[in-house]
């Protein structure tokens, strides 16, 4: 279990990127969102991908998780070859190996933790019973410290706490990197480092994950910090002055 | 192929789970395709019920049963209906002697008038009838006796009550023996005829008063010529026979000629039987027709809200895919959902449809006849709506990218 690895240190590339470059075409104006963008991730890391809005870190988080394609370069994802993969065998890849985890934390409304966190699993059949699915679930609530909320909907659950429904969800189907796209956007500080503990924890129990955020203060969490500008990495190092984050008695009340 | 199936149980319990979630959304929807079927299955009850009815009065006819109904007259080309009848007495009596397949005949004229009786009264419908009626009707007697030959003969002042009018004038069951004045003249009860019910499209038959013929002609309506005349074959297989004999005689009497119009119209119970079939046809055509319409509606109803829900629900579509739902999975959960609210709106409709089917037998007092065959059909036909009407949102919604949709607000 690699804890924390910085630049080229593991040996087995989980995220290998080669000259991406995503062209998006807005009536007649071509917009180059990633200009020829080369990154590796090894399992095992923490990396925090920061950057001002516009300078692609969206887009790469877009072709990083399997939602959209590049328009060139080659992609390859926990040894396979992403960059080729049609709409379904791109449902498949996100389903299997791809945890989201978003800024407004995208729960099903009038849906319960339990069912939002087995959802995943519907789409998968790696786990075939529903009571797999359920006690796979209700697993996964207890190692973000929901247990006995399994049963509340996101409107009775605060904005921590819908956040860790999420990653939960996310970590459901056991997937090589957990995606995080400013899980703390919607957040505020205290609760923001409860979420960035769970993180690192996860992290440190050999998860990859790949956190985006424009705050540099959440991206000091992270063990590596790629910083993009225009399309382009321009920084790419460890972070120096890590911080651990503390989760707070691990329970929090509903808001 | 277990892996297969259990695909489909997920993506049924993801159906479910939608609807369960917007129940009062999910209910509205419903309520067009519960209406709709519910409609085409009451429309298809009343129009095969009175069908029915009609066909079985018609039945109780008799298969025997002919009519001889005057007709049209041809006067320098122009054809026209004659005004007064052309068929009289002697034709009546002509038939009767001269026709060998045909076993009875009665002259007929028929009038109304308000009937009165001590301190009561009621409108009713007095038919002038003869001797045979009974054989002809097969009908039966209940109290007293029915008229004489000598009766119609002498144009005696004797009636006949039917159950309703006996029951509305002698409360207390003593018609018999009484006497009834109609248009002021004095008519003597003789007997009251059996309760015969039923009712061709809401008429009571039991609603009438019967009397010689000779004494309606005479002391009621003034006139000489008859209305109509009635007659049975002596067997059910010669009713053909007794029409061309028929149908000689008074070409005969009336002066008519081979190639020419007659002045009357012969109609046999099989051929009454094949006209109201035509127009009861027509109308359960036309019942099926606004039904099936309203059904429609209904779908349009889903696809509509279908259409909402799609959009409405972007985001859940982006969430969805996000975490590995493919294009055919989103497909198939909103298909299922129409599918699932046209079924159950069906079966909804089936419930309220038969329920109304029942209040209006009971309480309208039609008759009505609910076949398995409009039920299973309504059902199909919601079902098949559900998927029609379903599809097009369902691609629409399976089409969406994820990015986009993960970005609707």
């Amino acid at each position: 279990m690699a804890a924390i690895a910085g630049k080229g240190g593991p040996a087995t590339a989980l995220v290998e990127l080669t000259d991406i470059v995503k062209v998006y075409t807005l009536g007649e104006v071509e917009v180059r969102a990633l200009d020829g963008v080369s990154l590796t991730v090894g399992a095992g890391e923490f990396v925090a991908v920061m950057g001002p809005s516009g300078s692609g870190k969206s887009t790469l988080m877009n072709i990083v998780g399997c939602l959209d394609r590049p328009t060139s370069g080659r992609y390859v994802l926990d040894g396979i070859d992403a960059s080729g993969l049609d709409k379904n065998e791109r449902a498949e890849v996100r389903n299997a190996k791809i945890g989201f985890v978003f800024q407004n934390f995208n729960l099903l409304a009038r849906t319960t933790a339990v069912e939002n966190v087995e959802l995943p699993l519907l789409y998968s059949d790696r786990l075939s019973t529903a009571r797999e699915r359920r006690e796979r679930a209700m697993a996964m609530l207890a190692r973000v410290g929901l247990e006995g909320r399994e049963g509340h909907r996101p409107s009775q659950l605060s904005g921590g706490q819908q956040q860790r429904v999420a990653i939960a969800r996310a970590l459901v189907t056991d997937p090589a990197i957990l995606l995080a796209d400013e899980p703390t956007g919607n957040l505020d500080s205290r609760v923001s480092e409860e979420i960035m503990a769970i993180l690192q924890e996860l992290n440190a129990q050999g998860r990859t994950v790949i956190a985006i955020t424009h705050e540099r203060d959440i991206a000091q969490f992270a063990g590596r910090e790629v910083t993009f500008r225009d399309g382009r990495i321009v920084a790419d190092q460890p972070v120096t002055d890590r911080r651990i984050a503390r989760r707070a008695g691990r329970k929090e009340n509903a808001a | 192929m277990n892996v297969g199936w259990m695909r489909v149980a997920n993506i049924v319990k993801v159906g479910l789970q939608s609807i369960a979630r917007n129940k009062m959304r999910s209910a509205l929807t419903m309520l067009g395709i519960v209406i709709g079927v519910a409609c085409v299955i009451a429309m298809v009850a009343v129009a095969s019920g009175a069908s029915r009815s009609i066909q079985a009065q018609i039945d109780a006819l008799g298969t025997n049963f002919l009519m001889i109904f005057p007709g049209t007259t041809t006067s320098s080309g122009a054809r026209m209906f004659s005004g007064s009848s052309n068929l009289s007495v002697e034709d009546a009596a002509a038939i009767r002697a001269d026709c060998p397949s045909v076993a009875y005949v009665s002259a007929t004229s028929r009038t109304s008038a308000q009937v009165v009786a001590g301190e009561l009264n009621w409108a009713t419908q007095i038919q002038g009838v003869d001797v045979d009626f009974t054989f002809i009707r097969s009908w039966n007697m209940s109290e007293g006796d029915f008229f004489t030959d000598s009766d119609v003969r002498g144009a005696t002042k004797v009636a006949v009550l039917g159950r309703t009018v006996s029951d509305a004038l002698f409360p207390a069951g003593d018609a018999v023996g009484s006497t009834i004045r109609i248009k002021n003249v004095p008519f003597r009860v003789v007997g009251v005829l059996e309760k015969k019910g039923g009712s061709t499209m809401g008429q009571d038959q039991d609603d009438a008063i019967v009397a010689p013929y000779t004494t309606v002609m005479k002391r009621l309506e003034g006139r000489s010529r008859v209305g109509m005349i009635l007659a049975a074959a002596s067997s059910p297989y010669r009713v053909d026979e007794a029409k061309s004999e028929i149908d000689l005689l008074l070409r005969q009497r009336h002066r008519i000629g081979p190639g020419q119009d007659a002045d009357f119209m012969i109609r046999s119970q099989e051929e009454m039987a094949s006209t109201a079939a035509a127009s009861s046809k027509t109308l359960s055509v036309l019942l099926g027709s606004v039904a099936a319409i309203s059904l429609l509606v209904g779908g349009i109803g889903i696809m509509n809200i279908m259409l909402v829900s799609v959009t409405e629900r972007t985001r859940e579509i982006g969430i969805r895919m996000a975490i590995g739902a493919k294009g055919r999975h989103v497909l198939a959960q909103f298909l299922l959902e129409a599918v699932v609210l046209s079924v159950v709106g069906g079966i909804v409709g089936i419930a309220l449809g038969v329920g109304a089917s029942e209040l209006i037998a009971r309480y309208a007092g039609w008759p009505v006849a609910l076949g398995a065959g409009p039920i299973f059909m309504a059902f199909g036909f919601a079902a098949l709506i559900g998927i029609f009407f379903g599809f097009y949102p369902a691609r629409r919604a399976a089409a969406l990218d994820p990015i986009d949709a993960l970005r609707f607000e």
